[in-house]
Protein backbone atom coordinates (compact mmCIF):
# COMPACT_ATOMS: atom_id res chain seq x y z
CA UNK A 1 0.00 0.00 0.00
CA UNK A 2 2.92 2.32 -0.48
CA UNK A 3 2.29 5.48 -2.38
CA UNK A 4 2.91 4.94 -6.05
CA UNK A 5 2.60 1.15 -5.86
CA UNK A 6 0.25 -0.38 -8.46
CA UNK A 7 -3.37 -0.71 -7.35
CA UNK A 8 -4.68 -4.26 -7.02
CA UNK A 9 -7.83 -3.42 -5.03
CA UNK A 10 -9.91 -0.35 -5.76
CA UNK A 11 -12.28 -0.82 -2.80
CA UNK A 12 -9.65 -0.77 -0.03
CA UNK A 13 -6.56 0.72 -1.66
CA UNK A 14 -7.56 3.15 -4.41
CA UNK A 15 -5.19 5.76 -5.78
CA UNK A 16 -6.62 8.70 -7.72
CA UNK A 17 -3.17 9.45 -9.14
CA UNK A 18 -2.59 5.97 -10.55
CA UNK A 19 -2.29 5.93 -14.35
CA UNK A 20 -5.35 3.65 -14.61
CA UNK A 21 -7.56 6.04 -12.65
CA UNK A 22 -6.33 9.08 -14.55
CA UNK A 23 -6.90 7.37 -17.91
CA UNK A 24 -10.30 5.81 -17.20
CA UNK A 25 -11.90 6.45 -13.81
CA UNK A 26 -15.35 5.69 -15.22
CA UNK A 27 -14.84 1.93 -15.32
CA UNK A 28 -13.53 1.98 -11.75
CA UNK A 29 -16.55 3.90 -10.42
CA UNK A 30 -18.90 1.59 -12.33
CA UNK A 31 -17.27 -1.40 -10.61
CA UNK A 32 -17.33 0.18 -7.16
CA UNK A 33 -20.93 1.49 -7.08
CA UNK A 34 -22.72 -1.89 -6.77
CA UNK A 35 -20.04 -3.56 -4.64
CA UNK A 36 -18.37 -0.96 -2.44
CA UNK A 37 -19.94 2.45 -3.15
CA UNK A 38 -17.62 4.28 -0.74
CA UNK A 39 -14.06 3.08 -1.27
CA UNK A 40 -11.18 3.69 1.10
CA UNK A 41 -7.42 4.05 0.97
CA UNK A 42 -4.59 4.67 3.41
CA UNK A 43 -2.35 6.12 0.73
CA UNK A 44 -1.66 9.77 1.61
CA UNK A 45 -3.64 9.36 4.83
CA UNK A 46 -7.01 7.72 5.50
CA UNK A 47 -9.27 8.83 2.64
CA UNK A 48 -12.77 7.85 1.46
CA UNK A 49 -14.06 7.89 -2.12
CA UNK A 50 -17.83 7.94 -2.64
CA UNK A 51 -19.07 6.99 -6.11
CA UNK A 52 -22.87 7.36 -5.82
CA UNK A 53 -24.66 10.61 -6.61
CA UNK A 54 -26.74 10.79 -3.46
CA UNK A 55 -23.78 10.07 -1.18
CA UNK A 56 -21.69 12.81 -2.77
CA UNK A 57 -24.56 15.30 -2.47
CA UNK A 58 -25.26 14.33 1.16
CA UNK A 59 -21.58 14.73 2.06
CA UNK A 60 -21.40 18.14 0.39
CA UNK A 61 -24.46 19.31 2.33
CA UNK A 62 -23.31 18.08 5.76
CA UNK A 63 -20.93 20.95 6.50
CA UNK A 64 -20.91 20.18 10.23
CA UNK A 65 -19.23 16.79 9.84
CA UNK A 66 -17.32 17.51 6.63
CA UNK A 67 -15.30 20.71 6.78
CA UNK A 68 -13.83 22.62 3.84
CA UNK A 69 -10.64 23.50 5.72
CA UNK A 70 -8.80 20.75 3.80
CA UNK A 71 -9.92 20.73 0.20
CA UNK A 72 -6.87 19.35 -1.57
CA UNK A 73 -7.39 15.92 -3.04
CA UNK A 74 -3.65 15.42 -2.66
CA UNK A 75 -2.57 16.41 0.85
CA UNK A 76 0.77 18.08 1.42
CA UNK A 77 3.49 15.49 1.06
CA UNK A 78 6.21 16.11 3.60
CA UNK A 79 6.49 19.41 5.38
CA UNK A 80 3.74 21.91 4.93
CA UNK A 81 5.17 25.13 3.56
CA UNK A 82 5.05 27.86 6.15
CA UNK A 83 2.50 30.32 4.79
CA UNK A 84 1.39 32.62 7.61
CA UNK A 85 0.44 35.07 4.93
CA UNK A 86 -2.37 32.72 3.93
CA UNK A 87 -3.51 32.30 7.53
CA UNK A 88 -7.12 32.34 6.32
CA UNK A 89 -6.55 29.86 3.51
CA UNK A 90 -8.11 30.64 0.15
CA UNK A 91 -11.67 31.56 1.14
CA UNK A 92 -14.48 31.02 0.51
CA UNK A 93 -13.62 27.60 -0.97
CA UNK A 94 -11.37 26.54 1.92
CA UNK A 95 -13.56 28.02 4.65
CA UNK A 96 -16.62 27.04 6.64
CA UNK A 97 -19.18 29.65 7.79
CA UNK A 98 -18.89 32.37 8.94
CA UNK A 99 -15.69 33.21 6.98
CA UNK A 100 -17.11 31.38 3.98
CA UNK A 101 -20.33 33.38 4.01
CA UNK A 102 -19.01 36.93 3.89
CA UNK A 103 -16.06 36.27 1.60
CA UNK A 104 -18.39 34.54 -0.84
CA UNK A 105 -20.67 37.57 -0.84
CA UNK A 106 -17.69 39.74 -1.82
CA UNK A 107 -16.88 37.49 -4.73
CA UNK A 108 -20.26 36.52 -6.21
CA UNK A 109 -21.22 39.85 -7.85
CA UNK A 110 -18.07 39.65 -9.97
CA UNK A 111 -19.35 36.42 -11.47
CA UNK A 112 -23.04 37.23 -11.71
CA UNK A 113 -24.96 36.65 -14.92
CA UNK A 114 -24.95 40.35 -15.66
CA UNK A 115 -21.19 40.70 -15.21
CA UNK A 116 -20.43 37.55 -17.15
CA UNK A 117 -22.40 38.84 -20.14
CA UNK A 118 -19.97 41.75 -20.12
CA UNK A 119 -17.00 39.37 -20.41
CA UNK A 120 -18.40 37.50 -23.41
CA UNK A 121 -17.21 39.79 -26.24
CA UNK A 122 -13.67 39.76 -24.85
CA UNK A 123 -13.75 35.98 -24.59
CA UNK A 124 -15.02 35.59 -28.14
CA UNK A 125 -12.33 37.89 -29.54
CA UNK A 126 -9.68 35.95 -27.62
CA UNK A 127 -10.91 32.61 -29.01
CA UNK A 128 -10.96 34.00 -32.57
CA UNK A 129 -7.42 35.31 -32.19
CA UNK A 130 -6.15 31.97 -30.91
CA UNK A 131 -7.77 30.17 -33.86
CA UNK A 132 -6.23 32.69 -36.29
CA UNK A 133 -2.87 31.55 -34.97
CA UNK A 134 -3.21 27.93 -36.12
CA UNK A 135 -6.17 27.57 -38.47
CA UNK A 136 -4.07 27.66 -41.65
CA UNK A 137 -1.78 24.92 -40.35
CA UNK A 138 -4.45 22.25 -40.56
CA UNK A 139 -3.47 20.93 -37.15
CA UNK A 140 -3.28 22.09 -33.55
CA UNK A 141 -2.97 20.89 -30.02
CA UNK A 142 -6.54 21.71 -28.98
CA UNK A 143 -5.60 21.47 -25.30
CA UNK A 144 -2.38 23.46 -25.26
CA UNK A 145 -2.89 25.89 -28.16
CA UNK A 146 -6.54 26.65 -27.45
CA UNK A 147 -8.32 25.42 -24.30
CA UNK A 148 -5.41 26.22 -21.98
CA UNK A 149 -5.08 29.78 -23.28
CA UNK A 150 -8.65 30.96 -22.74
CA UNK A 151 -9.76 30.95 -19.07
CA UNK A 152 -6.44 32.19 -17.72
CA UNK A 153 -6.59 35.34 -19.85
CA UNK A 154 -10.22 36.05 -19.02
CA UNK A 155 -9.61 35.65 -15.29
CA UNK A 156 -6.48 37.82 -15.47
CA UNK A 157 -8.62 40.56 -16.98
CA UNK A 158 -11.19 40.28 -14.19
CA UNK A 159 -8.53 40.32 -11.47
CA UNK A 160 -6.78 43.23 -13.14
CA UNK A 161 -3.41 41.52 -13.61
CA UNK A 162 -1.46 41.34 -16.89
CA UNK A 163 -2.64 38.59 -19.24
CA UNK A 164 0.87 38.61 -20.71
CA UNK A 165 1.82 36.59 -17.61
CA UNK A 166 -0.70 33.88 -18.42
CA UNK A 167 1.93 31.17 -19.01
CA UNK A 168 3.43 31.96 -15.61
CA UNK A 169 0.01 31.80 -13.94
CA UNK A 170 -0.76 28.51 -15.66
CA UNK A 171 2.57 27.10 -14.45
CA UNK A 172 1.86 28.02 -10.82
CA UNK A 173 -1.66 26.63 -10.92
CA UNK A 174 -0.48 23.35 -12.45
CA UNK A 175 2.24 23.10 -9.79
CA UNK A 176 -0.44 23.46 -7.13
CA UNK A 177 -3.12 21.21 -8.57
CA UNK A 178 -1.60 18.73 -10.99
CA UNK A 179 1.83 18.20 -9.49
CA UNK A 180 0.74 18.49 -5.88
CA UNK A 181 2.44 15.20 -5.04
CA UNK A 182 5.82 16.84 -5.69
CA UNK A 183 6.62 19.06 -2.68
CA UNK A 184 9.13 21.11 -4.64
CA UNK A 185 6.70 21.98 -7.42
CA UNK A 186 3.88 22.56 -5.01
CA UNK A 187 5.97 25.00 -2.96
CA UNK A 188 7.11 26.73 -6.14
CA UNK A 189 3.52 27.26 -7.24
CA UNK A 190 2.40 28.51 -3.82
CA UNK A 191 5.35 30.87 -3.39
CA UNK A 192 5.05 32.20 -6.92
CA UNK A 193 1.35 32.91 -6.59
CA UNK A 194 1.52 34.44 -3.12
CA UNK A 195 4.56 36.59 -3.89
CA UNK A 196 2.88 37.87 -7.03
CA UNK A 197 -0.31 38.88 -5.24
CA UNK A 198 1.57 40.50 -2.34
CA UNK A 199 3.09 42.85 -4.92
CA UNK A 200 -0.18 43.42 -6.76
CA UNK A 201 -2.06 44.21 -3.55
CA UNK A 202 0.69 46.62 -2.56
CA UNK A 203 0.27 48.54 -5.82
CA UNK A 204 -3.49 48.84 -5.38
CA UNK A 205 -3.26 50.34 -1.92
CA UNK A 206 -2.18 53.59 -3.46
CA UNK A 207 -3.58 53.19 -6.97
CA UNK A 208 -6.82 51.25 -6.96
CA UNK A 209 -8.13 50.15 -10.36
CA UNK A 210 -11.50 48.99 -11.63
CA UNK A 211 -10.81 45.35 -10.91
CA UNK A 212 -11.64 42.55 -8.50
CA UNK A 213 -8.39 42.86 -6.55
CA UNK A 214 -8.93 46.57 -5.86
CA UNK A 215 -12.55 45.94 -4.97
CA UNK A 216 -11.59 43.28 -2.41
CA UNK A 217 -8.94 45.50 -0.88
CA UNK A 218 -11.41 48.32 -0.37
CA UNK A 219 -14.29 46.17 0.91
CA UNK A 220 -15.46 45.50 4.43
CA UNK A 221 -15.67 42.22 6.29
CA UNK A 222 -18.70 41.04 8.26
CA UNK A 223 -17.72 43.15 11.28
CA UNK A 224 -17.60 46.39 9.26
CA UNK A 225 -13.79 46.57 9.33
CA UNK A 226 -11.62 46.70 6.19
CA UNK A 227 -10.95 43.21 4.89
CA UNK A 228 -7.77 41.71 6.37
CA UNK A 229 -5.07 41.80 3.70
CA UNK A 230 -4.39 38.10 4.21
CA UNK A 231 -8.01 37.39 3.28
CA UNK A 232 -7.64 39.53 0.14
CA UNK A 233 -4.55 37.53 -0.84
CA UNK A 234 -6.35 34.26 -0.22
CA UNK A 235 -9.42 35.20 -2.26
CA UNK A 236 -7.26 36.50 -5.11
CA UNK A 237 -5.19 33.32 -5.13
CA UNK A 238 -8.39 31.27 -5.18
CA UNK A 239 -9.82 33.15 -8.16
CA UNK A 240 -6.72 32.40 -10.19
CA UNK A 241 -6.35 28.80 -9.02
CA UNK A 242 -10.01 27.95 -9.50
CA UNK A 243 -10.40 29.89 -12.72
CA UNK A 244 -7.64 28.30 -14.77
CA UNK A 245 -7.25 24.51 -14.68
CA UNK A 246 -10.94 23.79 -14.22
CA UNK A 247 -12.49 25.50 -17.23
CA UNK A 248 -9.53 24.74 -19.46
CA UNK A 249 -10.12 21.07 -18.62
CA UNK A 250 -13.82 21.31 -19.42
CA UNK A 251 -13.10 22.95 -22.79
CA UNK A 252 -10.42 20.37 -23.59
CA UNK A 253 -12.58 17.38 -22.63
CA UNK A 254 -15.45 18.73 -24.71
CA UNK A 255 -13.20 19.18 -27.76
CA UNK A 256 -11.85 15.66 -27.20
CA UNK A 257 -15.43 14.36 -27.19
CA UNK A 258 -16.32 16.25 -30.38
CA UNK A 259 -13.10 15.12 -32.08
CA UNK A 260 -13.99 11.50 -31.36
CA UNK A 261 -17.81 11.62 -31.84
CA UNK A 262 -18.53 12.89 -35.35
CA UNK A 263 -22.32 12.77 -35.00
CA UNK A 264 -22.29 15.00 -31.90
CA UNK A 265 -19.86 17.37 -33.56
CA UNK A 266 -22.04 17.67 -36.68
CA UNK A 267 -25.14 18.13 -34.60
CA UNK A 268 -23.66 21.17 -32.85
CA UNK A 269 -22.32 22.60 -36.10
CA UNK A 270 -25.73 22.42 -37.77
CA UNK A 271 -27.95 23.15 -34.78
CA UNK A 272 -26.43 25.94 -32.65
CA UNK A 273 -29.64 26.09 -30.59
CA UNK A 274 -28.70 22.70 -29.17
CA UNK A 275 -25.60 24.20 -27.56
CA UNK A 276 -26.90 25.24 -24.12
CA UNK A 277 -28.20 21.78 -23.24
CA UNK A 278 -25.17 20.15 -24.83
CA UNK A 279 -22.93 22.24 -22.59
CA UNK A 280 -24.68 20.87 -19.50
CA UNK A 281 -24.34 17.32 -20.79
CA UNK A 282 -20.64 17.74 -21.54
CA UNK A 283 -20.18 19.20 -18.06
CA UNK A 284 -21.97 16.18 -16.61
CA UNK A 285 -20.06 13.56 -18.57
CA UNK A 286 -16.63 15.16 -18.20
CA UNK A 287 -16.87 17.03 -14.91
CA UNK A 288 -13.33 18.18 -14.23
CA UNK A 289 -13.38 18.87 -10.50
CA UNK A 290 -13.08 16.59 -7.49
CA UNK A 291 -12.97 18.36 -4.11
CA UNK A 292 -12.10 17.11 -0.63
CA UNK A 293 -13.43 17.55 2.89
CA UNK A 294 -11.98 16.70 6.28
CA UNK A 295 -14.06 14.80 8.85
CA UNK A 296 -14.59 16.99 11.95
CA UNK A 297 -15.71 14.25 14.39
CA UNK A 298 -16.11 10.49 14.24
CA UNK A 299 -19.19 9.69 12.19
CA UNK A 300 -20.83 6.71 10.54
CA UNK A 301 -21.63 7.54 6.93
CA UNK A 302 -23.68 4.91 5.05
CA UNK A 303 -21.97 2.25 7.17
CA UNK A 304 -18.45 3.64 6.83
CA UNK A 305 -16.72 4.40 10.14
CA UNK A 306 -15.19 7.76 9.35
CA UNK A 307 -12.77 9.16 11.94
CA UNK A 308 -12.03 12.78 12.75
CA UNK A 309 -9.18 13.86 10.50
CA UNK A 310 -10.03 11.44 7.67
CA UNK A 311 -10.33 12.93 4.20
CA UNK A 312 -13.42 12.45 2.05
CA UNK A 313 -13.29 13.10 -1.68
CA UNK A 314 -16.32 14.87 -3.14
CA UNK A 315 -16.36 12.83 -6.31
CA UNK A 316 -18.63 15.05 -8.40
CA UNK A 317 -17.42 13.47 -11.67
CA UNK A 318 -18.35 10.01 -10.36
CA UNK A 319 -21.70 11.21 -9.02
CA UNK A 320 -22.52 12.50 -12.48
CA UNK A 321 -22.02 9.03 -13.98
CA UNK A 322 -24.31 7.26 -11.48
CA UNK A 323 -26.77 5.09 -13.45
CA UNK A 324 -29.29 5.34 -10.58
CA UNK A 325 -29.70 9.02 -11.41
CA UNK A 326 -28.75 9.29 -15.09
CA UNK A 327 -30.15 6.91 -17.65
CA UNK A 328 -27.38 5.55 -19.85
CA UNK A 329 -24.98 7.48 -17.64
CA UNK A 330 -21.78 6.62 -19.52
CA UNK A 331 -23.18 7.86 -22.83
CA UNK A 332 -23.20 11.50 -23.90
CA UNK A 333 -26.76 12.46 -24.87
CA UNK A 334 -26.53 16.06 -26.03
CA UNK A 335 -30.20 16.84 -25.45
CA UNK A 336 -30.52 14.96 -22.16
CA UNK A 337 -33.64 16.41 -20.54
CA UNK A 338 -33.20 15.15 -16.99
CA UNK A 339 -29.78 16.39 -16.00
CA UNK A 340 -29.44 17.41 -12.36
CA UNK A 341 -25.65 17.28 -12.63
CA UNK A 342 -23.34 18.52 -9.90
CA UNK A 343 -20.31 19.46 -12.00
CA UNK A 344 -20.22 22.76 -10.10
CA UNK A 345 -20.69 21.08 -6.74
CA UNK A 346 -23.68 21.01 -4.44
CA UNK A 347 -24.72 23.04 -1.41
CA UNK A 348 -23.17 26.22 -0.04
CA UNK A 349 -19.88 25.83 -1.94
CA UNK A 350 -21.46 25.75 -5.42
CA UNK A 351 -18.72 26.99 -7.74
CA UNK A 352 -18.74 30.79 -7.48
CA UNK A 353 -17.49 31.05 -11.06
CA UNK A 354 -20.02 28.70 -12.64
CA UNK A 355 -21.65 31.40 -14.79
CA UNK A 356 -18.25 32.41 -16.11
CA UNK A 357 -17.13 28.83 -16.72
CA UNK A 358 -20.32 28.02 -18.61
CA UNK A 359 -19.97 31.11 -20.80
CA UNK A 360 -16.30 30.36 -21.53
CA UNK A 361 -17.07 26.76 -22.45
CA UNK A 362 -19.95 27.76 -24.74
CA UNK A 363 -18.05 30.56 -26.48
CA UNK A 364 -14.91 28.43 -26.89
CA UNK A 365 -16.92 25.64 -28.55
CA UNK A 366 -19.01 28.03 -30.67
CA UNK A 367 -15.94 29.80 -32.04
CA UNK A 368 -14.09 26.55 -32.66
CA UNK A 369 -17.01 24.87 -34.46
CA UNK A 370 -17.70 28.01 -36.50
CA UNK A 371 -14.15 28.10 -37.85
CA UNK A 372 -13.24 24.42 -37.68
CA UNK A 373 -16.42 22.41 -38.24
CA UNK A 374 -14.59 19.23 -39.25
CA UNK A 375 -11.77 17.95 -37.08
CA UNK A 376 -10.57 14.70 -35.61
CA UNK A 377 -7.70 13.30 -33.58
CA UNK A 378 -4.43 13.29 -35.50
CA UNK A 379 -3.28 9.88 -36.72
CA UNK A 380 -1.39 8.14 -33.94
CA UNK A 381 -2.16 11.08 -31.67
CA UNK A 382 -1.06 10.66 -28.10
CA UNK A 383 -3.71 12.24 -25.89
CA UNK A 384 -2.55 12.78 -22.31
CA UNK A 385 -4.80 13.50 -19.32
CA UNK A 386 -4.31 15.19 -15.98
CA UNK A 387 -6.17 13.68 -13.05
CA UNK A 388 -6.58 13.86 -9.30
CA UNK A 389 -8.21 17.16 -8.32
CA UNK A 390 -8.83 18.25 -11.91
CA UNK A 391 -9.34 15.95 -14.88
CA UNK A 392 -8.84 17.05 -18.47
CA UNK A 393 -6.64 16.56 -21.53
CA UNK A 394 -3.23 18.20 -21.47
CA UNK A 395 -2.18 17.19 -24.99
CA UNK A 396 -4.84 16.85 -27.67
CA UNK A 397 -3.43 16.80 -31.22
CA UNK A 398 -6.17 17.30 -33.80
CA UNK A 399 -6.21 17.74 -37.57
CA UNK A 400 -8.71 19.58 -39.73
CA UNK A 401 -9.19 20.79 -43.26
CA UNK B 1 -49.25 26.03 -13.68
CA UNK B 2 -47.50 28.03 -10.98
CA UNK B 3 -43.96 27.66 -9.70
CA UNK B 4 -41.67 29.03 -7.02
CA UNK B 5 -38.02 28.96 -6.00
CA UNK B 6 -37.26 27.93 -2.43
CA UNK B 7 -34.68 30.54 -1.31
CA UNK B 8 -33.47 28.21 1.46
CA UNK B 9 -32.51 25.56 -1.08
CA UNK B 10 -31.30 27.69 -4.01
CA UNK B 11 -27.50 27.82 -4.23
CA UNK B 12 -27.23 29.77 -7.46
CA UNK B 13 -26.54 27.06 -10.04
CA UNK B 14 -28.69 29.17 -12.41
CA UNK B 15 -29.87 26.14 -14.33
CA UNK B 16 -33.47 27.42 -14.18
CA UNK B 17 -32.48 30.78 -15.64
CA UNK B 18 -30.48 29.07 -18.39
CA UNK B 19 -33.42 26.87 -19.37
CA UNK B 20 -36.20 29.44 -18.98
CA UNK B 21 -34.98 33.03 -18.78
CA UNK B 22 -38.55 34.26 -19.26
CA UNK B 23 -39.67 32.54 -16.07
CA UNK B 24 -36.77 33.20 -13.71
CA UNK B 25 -34.47 35.95 -12.61
CA UNK B 26 -31.14 35.60 -10.80
CA UNK B 27 -29.70 38.31 -8.57
CA UNK B 28 -26.07 39.40 -8.22
CA UNK B 29 -25.52 36.77 -5.55
CA UNK B 30 -26.93 33.94 -7.63
CA UNK B 31 -30.25 33.66 -5.84
CA UNK B 32 -32.99 32.74 -8.30
CA UNK B 33 -36.60 33.90 -8.14
CA UNK B 34 -39.64 33.55 -10.34
CA UNK B 35 -40.76 36.38 -12.59
CA UNK B 36 -44.03 37.92 -11.38
CA UNK B 37 -46.12 35.63 -9.19
CA UNK B 38 -44.75 32.47 -10.79
CA UNK B 39 -47.70 31.81 -13.05
CA UNK B 40 -46.41 29.99 -16.13
CA UNK B 41 -47.89 30.85 -19.55
CA UNK B 42 -49.18 27.68 -21.23
CA UNK B 43 -46.55 27.82 -23.97
CA UNK B 44 -43.73 27.83 -21.38
CA UNK B 45 -44.95 24.92 -19.25
CA UNK B 46 -42.45 22.54 -20.87
CA UNK B 47 -39.62 24.90 -19.97
CA UNK B 48 -40.89 25.19 -16.41
CA UNK B 49 -40.92 21.39 -16.09
CA UNK B 50 -37.36 21.26 -17.42
CA UNK B 51 -36.29 23.84 -14.85
CA UNK B 52 -37.87 21.77 -12.07
CA UNK B 53 -36.21 18.58 -13.34
CA UNK B 54 -32.74 20.06 -13.68
CA UNK B 55 -32.24 22.01 -10.46
CA UNK B 56 -29.43 20.23 -8.58
CA UNK B 57 -30.78 21.52 -5.25
CA UNK B 58 -34.47 20.65 -5.84
CA UNK B 59 -35.19 24.33 -5.23
CA UNK B 60 -37.67 24.84 -8.08
CA UNK B 61 -41.13 23.47 -7.40
CA UNK B 62 -44.65 23.56 -8.70
CA UNK B 63 -47.20 25.04 -6.30
CA UNK B 64 -50.97 25.12 -6.18
CA UNK B 65 -52.20 27.57 -8.77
Amino acid sequence: MTQGAPVTRWDTDFDVLSPEYVADPFRIWDELRPTCPVAHTDRRGSTWLPTRYQDVVDLAHDIDHFSSTQISVIPFNGERPDEPILAYGIPPISADPPLHTWTRRLLLPWFSHRRVEGYEAMTRALCAELIDGFVSEGRADAAHDYAQQIPVRVIAGILGVPSSLSDTFTGWVRDLLEFADDPVRRARGANGLVGFFVDEVGKRKTEPGDDLLSDLLHSQSDDGQPVDERVVLGVAALVLIAGVDTTWSAIGSSLWHLATHTEDRDRLVHDPAAMPMAIEELLRAYSPVTMARVVTEDVDFVGCPMRAGDKVLLNFPGANRDPEVFEDADRVVLDRELNRHVAFGSGIHRCAGSNLARMELRVALEEWLHRIPEFSLADGAEVTWAGGQIRGPRQLPVVFR
Amino acid sequence: MRIRVDPEKCQGHARCYGLAPDLFDVDDYGLASVVGDGTVPAELEDRARLAIANCPEYAVEEIEA
